[in-house]
């Protein structure tokens, strides 16, 4: 950007860096920038679909004094500002894959509104940079063509604003940007990059001090609303943090500079009084105080016309007093404002925890033979206690919502929908009561068998049982939520060397029971029988599809392949590791996938993802019926044609295609064929369901739900993601084939696992704790523009395809594959749900009681937003599960 | 139990203690400039050698498991030279799951070949002395309930705690506390010769303490 290098070497203006707090998304940036507040961390999720601003702001304040204001750019602004703006013209954000038309939309507004004198303040808000960074990252081509686009826009403004200075009071150009980017492109967490925004002032009155370039000095995005208020001679805006900057009045008369402090001052002070209840005691304050008393000697001595250096050396010294105040103000208002609504955090930390705790109860019941869940509803409900509760529970609630002045969320609802938490809350805690009773009476006399339960477990379980906890606790710490990632590769690994230590016990105590006693031996016998069996069986199954050679090859080295299946796992993890490199330290490191993405590699790109396409066939195809098949392949081959189309990949046959477009009919084509899949699967179940065939039909009905599942998310992933669902599919393989069927688990320790390879893969596939790394553009696939649920929908599946494809593989092996009880599918729901519902309940204590902790919005909240989706999407499979499993109960009884 | 075995198996893990110890502070008066963090690979190649090195010293004067049968030299021999082989090959497969663990593949391969040297020598050398490279002793030591010796047992302890030390050790390197002990492979190691050196120590209690139900279990 050769102009403005120029601009701030010749000296006309002040540089620099404003420092926004996380999250780093547009909308709560251009609140920070207008009305110099930090905005709750709720704003990310709204930041999607924005409301009118309420609070004072700068531009109401400008409004309020008359200033004509033009506004062109990004539309955001308009819904958050929709009056304020005389003349506007907005630019939708959402489509993100376009860098030039939105950008082009503001400019052919500048050459005639540059030559009106009909406007105050100008507001341009340029896209394409962010968009750019978005789709191909911070070291794409395009993006210094873009830069110098941006230097020409900036250069003719300030030559016109040049010209119009002559015959007015001089103008100001403020150049910012609201967020920065993050080495992949993306933003929303709180890494350097991300947070630090370049900030230039420009205005023929500052001072010239053309000399070697320096550091340019380390602001927050706060300050920048009471600076510009102050220069505009407006008020501050009421609930701004900011202290002002103070190098822009530099060459002001000391009394000036005075008033602005005081000014700034006073805001903040106001401010401190509404938020803090001791804020008298405040260390700010007090200096406030003081300075404002010498401020007052100050004016006295000035006014008496005294020039003396008494004069400025006791003006120097107010400022400087003034400068600490404000600092300490500024500071001690940024921890006030974080505000809890603790009452209604209370209520939905006890609800979580009252489940948690009933699941957890119910353990011996939902996982014995019967697989029962039944809570005894009418005695609890029906005692004097449970009436009690709730009446001791309305009483506080009235107490409560009486007596603070505070907004809080749980007072504001409708007083019918707060009764019946209560009622659900006291209904809860009368349950787990009466379950506890029970529990009690039936525990003393059973108290040695659960000991001796205790005993059979083996390694493997305890391995399970340890790493699920540990994760639990390692997430109260923030450094190992924002290298989660790591945690569950080192526990997938971990759990690969124990199978395959329960894999070598398994093939050499077979050994040694043919040499030692008549027990081992006829257990021995017994399992190498079951083994044999299996393979048996297997071999069947690939002798029907015609594949003897490779049946025969598996046949004779079935034990080598076995012994070496974890070890293939695990390198598959390991492959997968670089692939994307994730987490917060290390997610700078050069990665495979962006080597891949890069430009130059469009070739490898184009081999790969056609590679994994066919494998991506071959190895769901086998279990699907004719119809899904064929569905299968034109998906597959359409999503080679959208990728090709979105200038991805290459076609084969023409080398050098340059035009690109949205590939919206090709991706449509492929989603006609997801929803033909899903719907044929969907039959098959229903069918088997109503007219009580074999279970056949249902195996093939949810394996092809399953692969539906995994061709969009062939369509909607980034194009070097495709390996990880393969990998995911051939992991999934060799732990059903090789795996669970030799070492014979129970359900409880199948859904673990998947849980465990669920959430790693949710890492593998590039994703972290923050919310820079969410993959937006999925959600504009097939789409002309932003249509809200479709959009939503699409980014959150892709988000968290990794977990769902592994809980609906749980779902298909364990109602179809297994045949050793009816009550696998319960077992597999239960376990699931208690194993989702303890991260999360364990979680929001943890939050609630490191409500004040320093990272509590960078790191800790966007985890908890992450969980909470997760968890809806769990709750969804847990019903789904549920279906399948009633359809099962009612075949069996029918 | 007999306990004089049990004292026996006690001298000889206080000087397999006794070893570490030595390589933390001999090396110190013969090179200069070495500490453990800051010249970490020839502390993990000492630590290795003396490890080794009073292993096979227990081998030779408490003769764990004697053999029955005399054997001549050519099989001394043959015995010493598969010995050296299982050792290498348990190095090479300490190194192939620490990578396949996520260490990086390229780089600072050195490293992480020293720290399966160093893992090998606190388990495989020591099986190795104790029981010989037979492969079928080794099967029947490390399955469930297979020990037939105090000296099995403690082989069977020193392992499991080696392995969990240094796979303890792994958590705290991905963290951002900037801590000079966080690098590669420093944490690991350390959390293995404490894994070793604390069940060294714990060991001969533990047998002691369950010397009854062990007993029984021989029967």
């Amino acid at each position: 950007m050769p102009y403005i290098t120029q601009l701030i070497q010749k000296g006309t203006t002040h540089s620099f860096i404003a420092k926004a707090t996380a999250p780093t998304v547009t909308m709560p940036r251009i609140k920070a920038l207008m009305t110099g507040t930090i905005p709750g961390f709720i704003d990310i999720v709204m930041n999607l679909n924005s409301h009118e601003l309420q609070e004072d702001n700068l531009l109401w304040q400008a409004k309020q004094s008359r200033k004509r204001i033009f506004f062109y750019g990004d539309d955001t602004w308009i819904k958050l500002f929709p009056k304020h703006f005389v003349e506007y013209d907005g630019t939708t954000s959402f489509f993100v894959s376009d860098f030039t038309e939105v950008d082009n939309n503001v400019t052919r507004h500048l050459d005639y509104v540059l030559k009106r004198n009909d406007w105050d303040m100008l507001v341009l808000h340029y896209l394409g940079l962010d968009h750019i960074g978005h789709l191909t990252g911070p070291h794409s081509h395009l993006i210094g063509p873009k830069l110098y686009e941006m230097d020409i826009v900036l250069k003719k403004i300030h030559s016109a604003l040049l010209l119009k200075d002559e015959d007015s009071a001089p103008n100001l150009i403020v150049v910012c940007g609201d967020h920065g980017m993050s080495e992949v492109g993306s933003h929303g967490g709180s890494s350097d990059e991300e947070v630090q925004t370049p900030l230039v002032l420009i205005s023929s009155a500052f001072q010239n001090k053309a000399g070697p370039f320096t550091v340019p000095e380390m602001i927050q995005q706060t300050d920048l609303a009471p600076t510009l208020a102050l220069g505009l001679g407006l008020p501050i805006s009421r609930s701004s943090l900011g202290k002002f900057i103070t190098a822009v009045v530099e060459q002001k008369t000391m009394r000036e500079q005075l008033r602005f402090f005081h000014l700034n001052g006073h805001q903040l002070c106001m401010l401190l009084k509404e938020n803090l209840e001791t804020y008298e005691k405040d260390d700010g304050l007090e200096q406030f105080k003081k300075a404002e008393k010498q401020h007052g000697n100050w004016i006295k001595l000035y006014l008496e016309g005294n020039t003396s250096e008494v004069l400025t050396n006791l003006g120097r010294k107010v400022l400087k007093q003034y400068l600490e105040a404000l600092i300490k103000l500024s500071s001690s208002l940024s921890k006030q404002v974080a505000e809890y609504d603790i009452y209604s955090m209370t209520v939905g930390a006890i609800i979580t925890l009252e489940i948690f705790f009933l699941l957890l109860l119910s353990v011996p019941n939902a996982l014995s033979n019967k697989a029962e869940f039944d809570l005894p509803l009418a005695t609890p409900l029906f005692s004097l206690f449970f009436y009690l509760t709730c009446l001791l529970l309305a009483a506080v609630h009235v107490i409560v919502c009486t007596s603070t002045e505070n907004a809080c969320f749980f007072c504001s609802m409708s007083w019918l929908l707060a009764m019946g938490i209560m009622v659900l809350i006291s209904a809860l805690l009368c349950i787990i009561l009466s379950l506890l009773g029970k529990m009690v009476l039936q525990l003393k006399p059973s108290n040695e068998v659960t000991h001796s339960s205790m005993q059979t477990w083996s390694e493997l379980d305890i391995l399970l049982l340890v790493g699920t906890l540990g994760h639990v606790i390692s997430m109260g710490a923030s450094s190992f939520i924002e290298e989660e990632h790591q945690t569950w590769y080192f526990l997938v690994s971990t759990l690969c060397l124990a199978l395959s230590q329960e894999m070598c016990r398994k093939y050499f105590l077979i050994k040694k029971g043919n040499l030692s006693g008549s027990a081992a031996f006829s257990e021995a016998e017994e399992e190498y029988a079951y083994v044999n069996e299996i393979y048996d069986a297997h071999k069947k199954e690939l002798q029907e599809e015609k594949l003897p050679i490779l049946s025969r090859f598996i046949k004779s080295n079935e034990k080598w392949i076995a012994l070496s299946s974890p070890g293939l796992i695990l390198i598959c993890c390991r492959l997968l590791r670089p692939l994307n490199q994730t987490g917060v330290q290390w997610i700078h490191r050069p990665d495979f996938g962006h080597w891949l993405t890069s430009s130059e590699h469009k070739a490898e790109l184009s081999f790969l993802v056609a590679v994994c396409l066919i494998m991506i066939f071959i190895l769901i195809q086998g279990k699907c019926s004719l119809v899904s098949k064929v569905a299968l392949m034109f998906g597959l081959l359409g999503i080679y044609c959208y990728r090709a189309a979105i200038g991805h990949v290459l076609y084969p046959w023409q080398q050098n295609t340059n035009e690109i477009t949205k590939g919206i009919t090709e991706a449509r084509f492929v989603y006609i064929f997801v929803l033909g899949i899903l719907v044929t699967g969907i039959k098959d179940l229903l069918t088997s369901h109503f007219l009580n065939t074999n279970s056949k039909a249902k195996a093939v009905g949810l394996w092809e739900i399953y692969s539906g599942l995994i061709l969009l998310a062939a369509l909607l992933f980034r194009p070097h993601n495709l390996v990880v669902l393969v990998f995911c599919l051939i992991i999934q393989l060799i732990l059903t084939t090789f795996i669970w069927k030799i070492l014979k688990f129970d359900a409880a320790e199948i859904a673990i696992m998947h849980y465990w390879f669920g959430q790693a893969f949710f890492f593998f596939q590039g994703n972290s704790n923050t919310i820079s790394t969410v993959d937006i553009s999925a959600g504009f696939v097939g789409l002309d523009n932003y249509v809200e649920y479709p959009a939503i929908f699409l980014t959150i599946f892709v988000t968290y395809s990794g977990p769902l494809l592994w809980t609906m593989h749980m779902l298909y092996y364990l109602s179809a594959e297994t045949n050793w009880n009816s009550t696998a599918v319960a077992h597999g729901c239960y376990c699931y749900a208690i194993i989702r519902s303890l991260p999360v309940t364990v979680y929001i204590l943890l939050v609630t009681a490191l409500r004040y902790h320093l990272f509590i919005w960078s790191v800790f909240s966007p985890k908890l937003l992450y969980e909470v989706i997760h968890h809806v999407i769990s709750a969804i499979v847990c019903a789904l599960f549920i279906a399948v499993d009633k359809n099962q109960l009612t075949k069996s009884e029918g | 139990m007999d306990e004089t075995e049990i004292r026996r198996l006690a001298v000889g893990h206080v000087l397999s203690i006794l070893a570490v110890v030595f390589s933390l502070f001999v090396p110190p008066l013969l090179l200069d400039e070495f500490s453990i963090l800051g010249t970490h690979l020839t502390w993990l190649c000492f630590c290795s050698v003396c490890v080794i090195a009073v292993n096979i010293l227990l081998l030779v004067t408490f003769k764990p498991n004697p053999s029955t049968k005399r054997s001549s030299l050519s099989s001394k021999v043959n015995k010493l030279y598969r010995s050296c082989l299982y050792f290498f090959a348990s190095c090479l497969l300490f190194h192939g799951i620490i990578v396949l663990y996520g260490a990086p593949l390229v780089e600072s391969v050195g490293e992480t070949f020293l720290f399966a040297v160093l893992l090998s020598s606190f388990t495989t050398s020591r099986s190795l002395c104790f029981l010989g490279p037979n492969f079928h002793a080794w099967v029947r030591v490390f399955s469930k309930d297979g020990a037939m010796s105090v000296w099995d047992h403690s082989l069977q302890i020193t392992t499991i705690c080696t392995v969990v030390g240094a796979w303890l050790g792994a958590f705290p390197i991905p963290l951002d506390w900037d801590r000079p002990w966080q690098v590669w492979p420093i944490s690991c190691s350390l959390g293995a010769s404490f894994g070793y050196i604390a069940s060294l120590l714990l060991a001969p209690f533990w047998i002691y303490w369950n010397r009854k139900r062990l007993t029984y279990k021989r029967r």
